[in-house]
């Protein structure tokens, strides 16, 4: 493996005639890592995974997985992954463990009663084991794509969005497997989500991409622990406020103006002293509200820029 | 491979269509079986009017055989039907529940996904003519026994007791290899769409369109004919005439065995193309 390199995606691009579902991507994930791949709806996060499992062809660009070339070296890489592509469909005519069974074969796995109800039991289906799928709720298919996902004892596991359609409950479950599977046993993780707060929890690296596009990249304490806040101040007297703002050091980090807002990227510490310089210059301020950038931007992205 | 073909035969034996061919035959046959029985001599006299006022008919003739072989142009007709159903779910229905997705994800070339999933719906044609076969001939002849065989076509023929059987292990075979023509096309339709009624559809409109343009009587039509692949699935026919067409048999043989290797690498080629959306 190429520097602990799991996963090293350069310029990937997948066009559909005129659309151009991923632009560009790059991306990096190291053995060990719970790899946060954020992004609104629509930005190209299942596209981007559909082309790291080989369900279809990049228009360019290339993807490693393990060091490997995924078009040449594509059945030994795929012995070492397992994923879950959007949601987890399964022979709805077949118990789970019947579903297990057909797909531990496929991938070479213990396919043995034992091994196939500790996997159940894993996702607490083991008292469901012989219950046809199509009885199964969302979250129970989930957690039934999560089993076939482990089935061979992968050493990447692939998750779009997981968590979509859980109950809180279920979404804690996830999590709680997730961070087992990453701490004890030493899995890497790729998981997709279009939640800022799940990767939050659970990655220590993460990439956000909108519109096929890498927006931002890098460790997950980093990027959310950054200093830099985006604070907005909801004045009485905009007019008054823009002005003492306008001939002062303030003036630079001065971001957007609103209708009754100003908003600001300043460090933490700066924000007393901001509130103190506008009380001070006799604006009078209704509110002040810091949100931390990433936060912000991802907002901003999932708000207005899927596609 | 083998493995994969039992996985796919197992999944194609759980569902409930698979069953659908074996249950219309095991009500039809039986059907046509008792009306001949009780209205069978009629049947025979009808159709032996013309040369009974010239001959003598000694013997038997409505025995097992006779019922088998007009089971088999009854229903030669209708089991493409049969087969359709199962052919045109094997690659849309994985499509259809959204599995093509686990599937392709796994170890597993596409070649060997698609070949294996070929194959079981080639093993589940022949049980279907397998099938037909102990009805119609199997039951049959334990019901009504044996005998010479009556065919009435351009000529009359009427086969010794002793030189029967082998026409009729022939004529199945062939129809397997006429019923594989089938599969294999639902199967190409099948690679194509995520659905399984578009290839049951499609592959019964090209057969019937196939049988209306064989059946007109044009000039203009006369040289595509040949190269109609249904012309080709009714040479089972041949068994049931002396001296047998041999040449005509391995003419037509050969070309349903290059529809069906043209097919399969059709469906292997865009299948391998493909991008999985489901």
């Amino acid at each position: 493996m190429d520097n602990g390199k799991v996963i090293e995606v350069k310029g990937l691009t997948k066009k559909y005639k005129e659309v151009t579902a991923v632009n560009n991507l790059d991306l990096n994930v190291y053995k060990g890592d719970v790899f946060g791949f954020l992004g609104p709806n629509g930005a190209g996060k299942s596209t981007t995974i559909r082309m790291l499992l080989s369900l279809i062809t990049p228009t360019s660009g290339s993807v490693k997985l393990f060091g490997q070339d995924l078009i040449k070296h594509r059945l030994e890489i795929l012995k070492r992954i397992g994923g879950i592509v959007e949601k987890p469909d399964f022979y709805l005519y077949l118990p789970a463990i019947k579903n297990l069974e057909i797909l531990g074969k496929l991938s070479g796995a213990d396919v043995s009663k034992k091994n196939l109800m500790e996997m159940l039991e894993l996702v607490g289906l083991d008292k469901r084991a012989n219950s046809k799928v199509k009885t199964f709720s969302h979250g129970m298919k989930q957690r039934l794509g999560l089993a076939q996902a482990l089935l061979h004892d992968p050493e990447l596991i692939i998750l779009d969005e997981p968590t979509t359609g859980l109950d809180p409950q279920g979404i804690k479950e996830i999590r709680d497997l997730i961070i087992h599977l990453s701490e004890d046993k030493n899995k890497t993780i790729f998981l997709s989500s279009h939640i800022l707060k799940e990767v939050q929890v659970i990655a220590n690296r993460m990439i956000i991409i909108n519109k096929g596009t890498t927006q931002i990249e890098g460790s997950v304490e980093d990027l959310l622990n950054s200093d830099t806040l985006s604070v907005t101040v909801e004045v009485n007297d905009l007019q008054n406020a823009a002005n003492t703002i306008e001939n002062s050091q303030w003036k630079k980090f001065l971001k957007e103006k609103n209708k009754t807002t100003l908003i600001f990227e300043i460090q933490d510490d700066d924000i007393p002293v901001l509130n103190k310089f506008l009380v001070e210059n006799n604006v009078e301020v209704k509110s002040l509200v810091p949100v931390r950038s990433l936060e912000n931007f991802f907002l901003k992205i999932t708000e207005g820029g899927a596609e | 491979m083998i493995n994969l073909i039992s996985i796919e035969l197992f999944k194609i034996f759980r569902k409930l269509r698979t069953y659908i061919g074996f249950i219309a035959l095991a009500v039809l046959i039986p059907v046509i079986q008792i009306a001949l029985y009780f209205e069978g001599d009629g049947y025979l006299d009808f159709a032996t009017r013309n040369i009974k006022q010239s001959f003598v008919i000694v013997g038997d003739l409505m025995n097992g055989y006779l019922i088998a072989n007009i089971v088999l142009q009854m229903l030669f007709v209708h089991i493409p039907f049969l087969i359709v159903l199962v052919g045109g779910d094997l690659l849309a229905g994985e499509a259809t529940s959204g599995t093509y997705r686990m599937l392709i994800t796994r170890p597993i070339s596409r070649f060997k996904l698609v070949t294996s999933k070929f194959f079981s719906g080639l093993i589940y044609t022949n049980l279907l003519l397998v099938w037909m076969m102990i009805l119609s001939l199997g039951v049959s002849i334990l019901i009504f026994g044996t005998g010479e065989l009556i065919v009435l076509k351009d000529k009359i023929y009427i086969f010794a007791k002793d030189d029967v059987l082998w026409r009729f292990i022939l004529s199945y075979g062939f129809a397997a290899l006429s019923m594989s023509t089938v599969l294999a096309l639902s199967f190409l339709f099948s690679a194509f769409v995520e659905n399984a009624i578009g290839p049951i559809v499609a592959t019964m409109a090209v057969i019937i369109i196939f049988l209306i343009i064989s059946a007109l009587q044009v000039d203009i039509l006369q040289p595509i004919k040949p190269y109609l692949f249904v012309n080709h699935m009714a040479v089972w026919r041949e068994f049931m005439s002396d001296p047998i067409d041999y040449a005509k048999v391995i003419n037509s043989g050969l070309i349903l065995v290059a529809h069906i290797v043209g097919f399969y690498l059709i469906t292997l080629y865009s299948f391998i193309k493909k991008d999985i959306l489901s």
